[in-house]
């Protein structure tokens, strides 16, 4: 099951790489098709998951792969893993959605992207490190390629430095991976084995230089202040999809390894560090709110705010390492936000990255004081780009609200300095009513002359993604029956 | 005695000589022939090696000669890497006035290393030594090119002078012990003087360096892959590696504890991966600048000899690496050699669209030689770092992935103009961009076969453990 969800976009994309005379209508309809078979192949497998016994994975399959290191092809979903399984094929079928009309070179974009969506997939249902390692890197790789090629502006420079800094990050992070082989007892590379044998406990440096190895790893792929430096560049030059799918999934890849490996793994190691990974977290969602607030450049605007994000979640899982006196309850509640804020920034973050998109494709640029008054031109746009900021800036009935409230609950609950956070929702609201002033109220002017309303390719794309964000934030129960239990049981893994 | 545990040697050097003999009497549009000849012992003598290596651990001739999993794998490694130069040399030396003698050439040299894999005598490991080398003046120097002459004559003096440095370890070490079989040294060498044991070490090792081409003996490979042509280029930069890699891995083993080695080569590792990668961000010319690449892979290839005694996962790693860089390195060559004309980075501009196949496959050989899952050297960077800090040398482990980082950026140097649009409309550049659409068609072949190896085998890299990992005499 999952190993189908994994392989069958990255068989179509073989094909379509190999097979030239497919044409190009048949290339995007493919995809497309591919794209809708994985969202109702997760929607298949999330009516049969039950919450799997700890220390377990639903619907798990183990090959053997390299058995000198004890590495294998082990696959499985929990509650952890399948929301973002599910984000992942949402967001990438939206994307296949808004490139109906995709002109430049159709058929290898379609390949690129379903190359991508197959690793993405992979590595979220890995449960092996060096299974995970392996579709982080390629994740890189392709991603770099879908920059370089479909990006615009300085896209090769942008791309260059996007993949020698994150691969500088999957290098730090292999480091860390064969420091807790070398320190498991017997040797293993396997998630399950390594989370119950806690390779490094009572190896008090060694531990702390692996989980920094790791932490520094994960970090450049979220990005966290001080290493973020290379998103800006890289989502203001990649394609309006390439961004989307940077900033849904790819930057989830970071996140998810902080509650999948580094902190079942580590636990010793993290709960010592918990106050420095806090720190971070909050460091990048002040930052990430004030630089995005700064910014004129529409889509600069929307990749920082993701570095806001991610600080909150970042915030939360540091929070869940402190452990002081019965705060279980509040950590697994911070725990809980963290990946909520994980699938819901995923939705919501694609979605405004394809509607900015429509800005730069109709008028050639991001810059918004090149617009003005456009909701009279384009009054689909205005729509659906307020609900998307609304969701954004967390306001209650969407997702992003439900994941929030539950990281600062949580959070303050534990530690109450984390209050200070939420000044980065102040401001992140102000910069969202601003944009929103700026580039769709007043006067009509600049380049909002004849600009033409989406079309329903790109309403279909938006809506998707924020009508299920609008269905989370109306009735999150069904998310939070699956992410709970896993929560919990990290923050039990974590108190060990 | 038994001669035929050797059948895999004995069939390549035979082959060498019907291919040289044969040449002499065959007329010029005939000579391809020999290839044909050269092309079925190497086949032979892989299918005879995999056979060999169901059976256990022998040792042939008193002892100094080991067919076990080490020698098998080298053997098949080392046969499979000239088989792919054999397809690479169909459009650059077929029908060209030394033909037969190329063959030879190769054949030989094969042979030599092999049979240095297999050495477990200091003497067999001398005469090997010079039968792995010697070959190798004759074919850089095929190429009657200013260049050529002096990558030849270069060779040649760095050849001499550390065949000679060799000797002089192989002395020492007899002096101090009365012996060179491997067995006898592993007894007698605790007792033997540090000092002197340290000498002979230093000079062994030295020697084994420059058929391996890593520092300190490394100043001719990139001269050599410049200045040959591109099918000598390739098996210069490959084959021998594979026999002073495992030459080297059975000397150590034999070592005592009364000299750091496990330091020494470490730190020849680190020297070696480090040096390279900064002299190859700066090179236009992609020969030279695979040249350059390859030194900084013998820095990889020394990292789990250096723990050869300290982990399990040493010779295991060792071996796949080996064949896993044999089949990527040959991959980026035959590009190169597809491609006779563009000898610039920049003539690559716009590859990915008039030759997409030739591209992919560069890509993935390029990638593969940073360590880029799922390539079989993925893997094998993977094992052999691992086995670094399973044997408590976790800082080497450390330096292989910085010095990945490094090498990215070169490689890329090369990526990113074969995947950028040519200049369009330019006449002037119209005798660049002819180069990268009339590519010999062996050489491309023989690019995607052994990139699609590469891949293949990182995913059936448990089947290929599964081999690697056999016994080894004792």
């Amino acid at each position: 099951m999952l190993s189908l969800l994994v392989f069958l976009p990255l068989v179509a994309a073989v094909v379509l790489a190999a097979v030239p005379r497919l044409g190009d209508a048949v290339a995007r309809w493919l995809w497309l098709g591919v794209a809708a078979v994985e969202v109702v192949l997760v929607g298949v497998a999330w009516a049969g998951f039950t919450t799997p016994a700890p220390g377990r994975l639903a619907l798990d399959q183990q090959v053997e792969w390299i058995p000198g290191v004890r590495s294998s092809y082990h696959v499985g979903v929990d509650g952890l893993s399948l929301p973002l399984v599910a984000m992942t094929a949402v967001v990438f079928l939206a994307c296949a959605v808004y490139s109906l009309k995709e002109a430049r070179r159709p058929r290898l974009h379609a390949a690129l992207l379903l190359f991508l969506q197959s690793v993405s997939i992979g590595l979220f249902v890995s449960a092996d490190l060096i299974l995970f390692f392996v579709f982080f890197d390629l994740s890189i790789v392709a991603m770099y390629f879908l920059t370089a090629g479909w990006g615009h502006a300085n896209a090769a420079r942008s791309a260059l430095q996007f993949f020698l800094y994150t691969f500088l990050g999957s290098l730090a992070l292999l480091v860390g991976f064969i420091g807790l082989y070398v320190y498991a007892d017997p040797h293993t590379f396997d998630m399950l084995e390594l989370i119950a044998a806690k390779p490094l406990a009572g190896h008090g440096l060694a531990a702390g230089l692996v989980l920094a190895a790791i932490l520094l790893g994960l970090a450049v792929k979220t990005p966290t202040v001080p290493f973020h430096t290379w998103l800006p560049p890289a989502h203001t030059d990649a394609s309006s999809v390439g961004s989307a799918v940077l900033a849904a999934v790819l930057l989830k890849m970071g996140t998810y390894g902080f509650v999948r490996i580094a902190m079942p793994m580590l636990p010793e190691a993290w709960r010592a560090w918990a106050w420095v990974i806090l720190v971070v977290g909050i460091v990048s969602v002040l930052y990430g709110a004030l630089v995005a607030l700064a910014q004129s450049n529409i889509k600069r605007m929307v990749a920082y705010t993701s570095v806001n994000h991610m600080g909150y979640v970042v915030m939360a899982v540091g929070a869940a390492g402190l452990v002081a006196g019965d705060a279980a309850q509040a950590r697994g509640i911070a725990v809980t936000g963290a990946v909520t804020e994980m699938v819901s920034h995923g939705l919501i973050t694609a979605a405004l990255f394809l509607l900015v998109g429509t800005l730069h494709q109709r008028a050639g640029t991001y810059e918004m004081a090149e617009f003005g008054g456009l909701a009279r031109t384009a009054p689909k746009l205005a729509g659906l780009f307020a609900v998307g900021a609304f969701a954004s800036l967390g306001l209650p009935a969407l997702s992003g609200f439900i994941a929030e409230f539950q990281i600062f609950t949580g959070s303050i609950a534990v530690a109450p300095v984390t209050a200070i956070a939420l000044l980065g929702i102040l401001i992140t609201a102000a910069l969202f009513l601003l944009s929103l002033q700026r580039i769709f109220t007043g006067e009509l002017r600049g380049r909002s002359f004849g600009f033409a309303d989406l079309h329903p390719r790109e309403v279909w794309a938006g809506g998707i993604l924020l009508g299920l964000s609008l269905l989370i934030g109306v009735y999150p129960a069904p998310l939070l029956a699956v992410i709970e239990p896993a929560a919990t049981a990290v923050v039990t893994l974590l108190g060990r | 005695m038994r001669p035929l545990l050797l059948l895999p040697e004995i069939l390549l050097f035979v082959g060498g000589l019907a291919a040289l003999i044969g040449g002499s009497f065959l007329p010029r549009d005939h000579q391809w022939l020999t290839r044909v000849i050269a092309a079925t012992t190497l086949v032979a003598s892989i299918v005879v090696s995999a056979i060999g290596l169901t059976a256990a651990p022998a040792a042939a001739f008193q002892g100094t000669y080991a067919v076990d999993t080490a020698t098998g794998v080298a053997r098949i490694a080392a046969a499979l890497g000239t088989l792919l130069v054999l397809g690479i040399a169909g459009d650059e030396i077929t029908g060209t006035p030394r033909e037969s003698e190329t063959y030879a050439l190769l054949l030989f040299a094969t042979t030599g290393t092999i049979v240095l894999a297999g050495a477990r005598d200091l003497l067999v490991l001398a005469v090997a030594f010079f039968l792995a080398s010697i070959p190798l003046y004759g074919l850089i120097g095929m190429v009657r090119t200013p260049r050529g002459a002096e990558a030849a004559m270069k060779t040649y003096l760095m050849g001499a002078l550390f065949g000679i440095v060799l000797l002089l370890g192989v002395t020492l070490l007899y002096g101090v012990t009365g012996a060179t079989l491997h067995a006898d040294l592993a007894q007698r060498l605790a007792a033997a003087p540090p000092a002197a044991v340290a000498a002979g070490l230093l000079a062994v090792v030295a020697g084994l360096m420059f058929e391996a081409g890593g520092v300190p003996a490394h100043f001719w490979v990139p001269d050599a892959a410049q200045g040959a042509n591109g099918t000598v280029a390739t098996f210069l930069t490959t084959v021998p590696k594979i026999g002073a890699m495992v030459a080297l891995y059975r000397f150590v083993t034999v070592l005592p504890d009364t000299v750091n080695w496990p330091l020494l080569v470490g730190a020849l590792a680190v020297v070696s991966m480090t040096l390279a990668n900064l002299a190859a961000y700066w090179q236009q010319d992609p020969r030279r600048l695979l040249g350059w690449s390859t030194v900084s892979q013998v820095g990889f290839l020394l990292v789990p000899v250096a723990v050869a005694t300290r982990s399990d996962l040493a010779l295991p790693s060792l071996l796949l690496y080996l064949l896993g860089y044999t089949v990527t390195n040959v991959a980026a060559f035959a590009v190169t050699t597809a491609l006779p004309q563009a000898r610039d980075l920049a003539d690559y501009r716009g590859l990915s669209r008039a030759r997409p196949g030739l591209a992919a496959s560069l890509l993935v050989a390029l990638l593969g030689l940073v360590g880029t899952p799922p390539t079989v050297v993925f893997v094998g960077k993977l094992t052999t770092a691992t086995a670094a800090w399973d044997g408590g040398m976790a800082w080497l482990t450390v330096a292989v992935f910085v010095n990945s980082l490094i090498s990215l950026f070169y490689y890329l140097r090369w990526i990113i103009p074969v995947f950028s649009p040519a200049v369009a409309g330019a006449q002037t550049d119209e005798h660049h961009a002819a180069a990268p659409r009339t590519p010999g068609h062996w050489s491309s072949d023989t690019a995607v076969a052994a990139a699609l190896l590469s891949v293949g085998l990182g995913f059936t890299g448990g089947l290929v453990w599964s081999v690697v990992g056999g016994p080894l005499l004792p």
